[in-house]
């Protein structure tokens, strides 16, 4: 396959946009996509001070190797959730660590759970027998995105969730029909209270193997295995059952995203459930929550 | 041909495309990425009996671990 702009050799074939690009156009076509996504939903400005979430992974260290280029004032943090031994956050650390190292203005922070907390994700999750691990990372990794934005005066908090995040998770909110759940999944997550930041996905019109593509174009070391805690998780499987559907029908994923944000955005889909829960503060961190006293993070951290 | 994806190694003759090859092993092209001799290629390449072919994979789990919020109310 040749690129359609110069005609040289493709290293992608975007089949839902009928698009095959060489390195140089696709990285160029990725940008500009990314940017267009973050002007049109108003996700931020120039001049606004971005908190971006990285893992190491290959979403996170794209969009960050993007923001830089395209000029936003941009500051990363890093979450040391002391997964896998330590040793898979040790190296996915590493990898955030290399690629700030050789990347002019790639300015980044650390919260160490257990340092801050006193322990990891991984002992909180042998402590609270029952609870998945995924759930409790994510409940840790939420909070201490929202503080830091908060404390650290950011006007939003940006992810790498990308177009197969947001399709997995709208399909098993589907198969649940947790109305309340799609009626606020979306790319840009307003901020409803004082204490809360609002959260944006620029990638998220973008399929997974287009931030990988753009990972390998631009040379980016991210780290390339799972999470020891995800492996069998329920939203790779649902992934790789769209990914079925992709291959039967081009653009499958894409239309099932986009329309169901089309449906709700334009048709009102779900509007009833936006009828919103007054958001209260923690009485411990200050923090938003539904709950009347502690939040659902400091609750984590009672003793039983 | 030799093909690598993650911890494993197949040999395969050469003349297939590497869609065909993907599908070959048992994986699904929309799955992996191809790089063919330290390029990435897409996968109507053609591959030939001395190339080494790494696949990678691309996707990538634990949404709810990575801080998605799903729509919830809380951060």
């Amino acid at each position: 396959m040749k690129c359609k702009r110069c005609g040289e050799p493709a290293v992608i074939n975007m089949r839902q946009h009928k698009l095959g690009l060489c390195g140089d156009h696709f990285t160029e076509w990725l940008i500009s996509y990314t940017e267009r996504a973050i002007e049109k939903y108003s996700m931020f400005e120039r001049g606004d001070r971005l908190l971006l979430a990285v893992s190491g992974g290959k979403d996170s260290l794209a969009l960050w190797d993007i923001l830089l280029r395209l000029g936003y004032d941009v500051e990363a943090l890093y979450i040391d959730l002391g997964i896998g031994d330590e040793q898979y956050s040790e190296q996915s650390k590493a990898k955030v660590e290399r690629f700030a190292a050789g990347k002019e203005g790639a300015a980044y922070s650390v919260v160490n759970v257990k340092g801050t907390y006193g322990k990891s994700v991984l002992e909180l999750a042998q402590e609270k027998r029952g609870r998945k691990v995924c759930s409790l990372c994510g409940l840790v990794k939420r909070h201490i995105m929202n503080r830091t934005a908060y404390e650290g005066g950011f006007t939003a908090v940006a992810t790498g969730h990308n177009l197969d995040d947001e399709a997995a998770v709208l399909f098993q909110n589907a198969l649940r029909w947790q109305t309340g759940y799609l009626a606020r999944q979306a790319p840009v997550l307003p901020s409803t209270h004082p204490h809360l930041a609002r959260k944006v996905k620029p990638f998220f019109r973008l399929y997974e193997r287009e931030t990988a593509a753009y990972a390998v174009v631009r040379g980016i070391d991210y780290i390339y295995d799972e999470c020891p805690h995800s492996v069998g998780a329920t939203t790779i499987f649902y992934k790789e059952l769209l990914n079925q559907l992709e291959e039967r029908s081009r653009g499958a994923k894409q239309q099932f995203y986009l329309s169901f944000l089309q449906a709700r955005d334009k048709h009102g889909l779900f509007q009833q459930e936006l009828a919103q829960l007054e958001l209260g503060e923690c009485e411990k961190c200050g923090q938003p929550t539904t709950a009347p006293t502690l939040c659902a993070f400091c609750r984590l951290w009672e003793v039983e | 041909m030799k093909l690598v994806y993650r911890e494993r190694e197949w040999e395969l003759r050469g003349g297939l495309t590497a869609r065909a090859a993907i599908k070959k092993i048992g994986l699904d092209p929309e799955a992996v990425l191809v790089v063919r001799n330290g390029q990435l290629v897409t996968d109507d390449t053609l591959l030939h009996e001395e190339d080494e072919v790494k696949l990678i994979a691309v996707i990538s789990g634990g949404v709810g671990g990575g801080g998605h919020s799903q729509g919830r109310l809380e951060p």
